[in-house]
C-alpha cells in the first residue's frame, strides 16, 4: 500500500502509467473501432492526415488506413514486447539462479555462455536468428527474447550470491529442504523484485528491437506492425513523410510509457534510493 | 606494466568466449535453409544437380558438420574467413573494405554521446531537482525512447529535404572526385546525421549515469574536505569530483560497445553507408552465410578490443585497480 502511494506521488510515474494504459486501450479497442483487416485497401493512397474525415491519420502508399494500422500495431508491439520479455526473464532467472546458487564450475560454465551472448552484439545475433529461422511473428518474438536474457541473468545471479548464505537459507538447509525448494521457494521470492523492475527495461528494448527489425523488412510482413509501416513510408519520405512519422511517435510513446512505469516502480519499491 | 598484464589476462580470458560464439553461430547456421552453393546457383541462374554436387565438394560442404567446423576454425587461425560467393571475393577482403565507415561512425557517435552526456550530466547534477535537471532528465528519457531509425528518417526530412543543409545519405559525394581536406570535409558532412542518430540513445544513457554518479561522489567525504580547504566550486568539480565520477562512464563504454555495433546496422541502412552493419543486413537478405559468420567474428573481435582499451583506461583513471591486481 505504501509503495502504491509512493508510486502515485511521482508525476513521471503517473504520466508513464497513463501513456501505457492509452496504448493498451488502443490494442483492446482496435477490433471494435476498425473491424476490417488493417492491411486491406481502404481508399486512395497517400491521403494526408486530417484532410479526409474517413481516414483521420491518412492512408499509406497503397491506400491502407494508417489509423487502423496504428491501433492494430499496438497489439503487435505489446504482444512481442510482453512475450519476449517473459522469455528473456525466464531464461535469465533460470541461468542466474543456478549460477548464483551453485557457484563453482556451474557458475563458470553458465557465466562463460552469458559472456559469449554479451560479446556478440544483440542485433547481429538477432539477424543471424532471423536468417536461420525465418521471420514469422513467432520466430521473431522468440528471437528477441533469446537475445535479451543475459542482463536479467546477471542481475539474478548477483541477488542469489548475496542471498544464498543468509540465515533463512541456512535454516532451510538444516531443515533438510531440497535445492529446488530452496531456490524456488526461499531465495527466488526475495531475489525477484529488482528483476521484475528490470523487466521494464527488457520490454522497452524488445519493442525497439522488433521495430528496427520490421523497419529493415526482416520481421513478419503479414501483420500490421509500426516498424513495417515506417519501413514502407521510407519510400515516400521526401514528400509524404507523415507515413513514417506517425508510427514512430506511437513507438516513442509506448517505450516512454514502459520505461517511466519501470522507473516509478523502482522508486516506489526502493524508497531509500529515491533521494538520489 | 602491471596494468598491461592485468588487461592482458582479461584479453586471454576472452579467447574461449570468442570460440564459443563462433562454434555456436556456426552450428546455428547449419540449420539455415540453403547453403553457399544454393546462393551461388541462384546467382548463376540455376544449374543441374551434378554442378551443385561438384561445387559442394569444392567448398568442402559434402563433409560432416564437425569436419566442416574443424575446417572453418583451422582456416580462421590463419585469418582466412572463407569466400563470399555473392561478392566474388574473400570474406576478409569484403569485411575490411566495409570496416572504416563503421569504425568512423562508432568513434564519432561515442565521442558525441560521451562528451555531451558528461556535460549535461554535470549540469543536471549541479541543479538537481530544479528546472535544468528536470529539462535534461526529461529530454534524456525521450531520447532513450526514440527509435534510432525513425529519428534518422525525420532528420533526413528536416535537414536534407527541407533545409537542404546536409546530404541525405552515402559516405561521400561520388559525383565529384575530391582530394585532401575537401574529401575529409565531405565525409564529415555525410557523417553528421548518422552520428547524431546513432549517438542519441547513448547520450541519454550517459547523461543519466553521469548525473547519478556525480550526485554519489558529491556526497563523499573527500569532497567536503576539498571544500573545507577553501577550494572554489569549479576547482572542486573539475579536479576532485569529475575524475571519480567518470569511472562508471568508462565502464559503460565497454558494456555498450556491442549495442552500438548493433545500432550501426540500422543507422547504416537508413543513411546507406557502406559499412559493416549494412553488410550484415545485406548478407542476411542475400543469404550469404559465410559473410554473416565472418561479421559475427569481426564484431565479437571489435567488442573484445574495445573492452581491452577500456580496461587500460580504467586502470589509468583509478590506480587502485592496478595496485590490487
Amino acid at each position: 500500500m505504501d509503495a502504491m502511494k509512493r508510486y502515485f506521488r511521482s508525476p513521471a510515474a503517473v504520466i508513464g502509467l497513463i501513456l501505457l494504459l492509452l496504448v493498451i486501450a488502443m490494442a483492446i479497442s482496435a477490433g471494435l473501432l476498425y473491424p476490417r483487416d488493417p492491411l486491406a485497401l481502404a481508399g486512395r493512397p497517400l491521403i494526408w492526415p486530417f484532410s479526409n474525415p474517413r481516414f483521420l491519420l491518412g492512408t499509406d502508399n497503397s491506400g491502407r488506413d494508417i489509423a487502423a494500422q496504428i491501433f492494430y500495431g499496438a497489439r503487435i508491439s505489446l504482444l512481442i514486447g510482453g512475450v519476449a520479455t517473459v522469455i528473456a526473464i525466464l531464461i535469465g532467472i533460470l541461468v542466474g539462479a543456478f549460477a548464483g546458487y551453485y557457484g563453482g564450475w556451474v557458475d563458470n560454465v553458465l557465466m562463460r555462455i552469458t559472456e559469449a551472448f554479451q560479446t556478440l552484439p544483440n542485433f547481429v545475433l538477432l539477424l543471424v536468428l532471423v536468417a536461420v529461422f525465418g521471420s514469422t511473428l513467432t520466430t521473431v518474438t522468440i528471437a528477441v527474447g533469446v537475445v535479451s536474457w543475459p542482463a536479467p541473468a546477471r542481475l539474478t545471479r548477483a541477488e542469489f550470491l548475496s542471498l544464498r548464505n543468509r540465515e533463512f537459507v541456512q535454516a532451510g538447509k538444516t531443515l533438510g529442504m531440497k535445492d529446488v525448494q530452496l531456490i524456488l521457494g526461499e531465495i527466488l521470492p526475495n531475489a525477484l523484485p529488482p528483476v521484475i523492475v528490470y523487466a521494464s527495461v527488457v520490454m522497452a528494448v524488445s519493442i525497439l528491437l522488433e521495430s528496427a527489425l520490421a523497419f529493415l523488412r526482416l520481421s513478419d510482413p503479414n501483420v500490421a506492425s509500426w516498424g513495417n509501416l515506417i519501413g514502407l513510408g521510407r519510400d515516400v519520405l521526401r514528400v509524404q513523410w507523415y507515413v513514417s512519422a506517425i508510427p514512430g511517435i506511437a513507438i516513442l510513446v509506448t517505450v516512454l510509457g514502459v520505461s517511466l512505469v519501470g522507473q516509478g516502480l523502482n522508486d516506489a519499491l526502493n524508497p531509500r534510493l529515491k533521494s538520489r | 606494466m602491471r596494468i598491461l598484464s592485468l588487461a592482458g589476462r582479461r584479453l586471454a580470458a576472452s579467447i574461449p568466449t570468442l570460440f564459443l560464439i563462433l562454434i555456436g553461430v556456426f552450428l546455428l547456421l547449419q540449420l539455415a535453409p540453403g547453403d553457399t552453393v544454393d546462393a551461388l546457383m541462384a546467382q548463376m541462374g540455376g544449374g543441374d544437380a551434378a554442378t551443385a554436387e561438384a561445387l559442394r565438394k569444392f567448398y568442402g560442404l559434402d563433409l560432416s558438420v564437425p569436419a566442416q567446423l574443424g575446417n572453418y576454425l583451422w582456416h580462421l587461425v590463419r585469418l582466412d574467413l572463407g569466400f563470399s560467393s555473392i561478392y566474388g571475393k574473400p570474406v576478409a577482403t569484403v569485411i575490411l573494405e566495409r570496416l572504416p565507415p563503421t569504425i568512423l561512425l562508432m568513434t564519432a557517435s561515442l565521442s558525441f554521446a560521451f562528451f555531451f552526456g558528461l556535460v549535461f550530466g554535470v549540469i543536471a547534477s549541479r541543479g538537481v531537482n530544479r528546472w535544468p535537471d528536470t529539462l535534461i532528465s526529461t529530454l534524456g528519457l525521450i531520447f532513450y525512447a526514440t527509435p534510432s531509425f525513425w529519428f534518422g528518417l525525420m532528420a533526413i526530412v528536416v535537414f536534407s529535404v527541407y533545409l537542404q543543409w546536409l546530404p541525405p545519405g552515402g559516405f561521400e559525394d561520388i559525383g565529384t572526385v575530391q582530394t585532401g581536406i575537401w574529401r575529409v570535409l565531405d565525409i564529415a558532412a555525410h557523417l553528421v546525421l548518422p552520428t547524431l542518430t546513432l549517438g542519441l540513445i547513448f547520450l541519454a544513457i550517459y547523461l543519466r549515469i553521469m548525473r547519478a554518479s556525480m550526485l554519489e561522489v558529491l556526497n563523499l567525504d573527500f569532497v567536503r574536505t576539498a571544500r573545507a580547504k577553501g577550494l572554489d566550486e569549479t576547482h572542486v568539480i573539475t579536479r576532485h569530483v569529475l575524475r571519480n565520477a567518470l569511472l562508471p562512464m568508462v565502464t559503460l563504454i565497454g558494456l555498450q560497445a556491442g549495442t552500438m555495433l548493433g545500432g550501426s546496422v540500422v543507422v547504416e541502412s537508413v543513411f546507406s553507408l557502406p559499412g559493416l552493419g549494412r553488410l550484415a543486413y545485406e548478407s542476411v537478405v542475400q543469404r550469404d552465410l559465410n559473410t554473416l559468420l565472418g561479421i559475427v567474428f569481426v564484431s565479437a573481435l571489435l567488442v573484445i578490443a574495445v573492452n581491452f582499451v577500456v580496461d587500460l583506461l580504467y586502470a589509468r583513471l583509478d590506480p587502485r585497480i592496478a595496485a590490487e591486481g
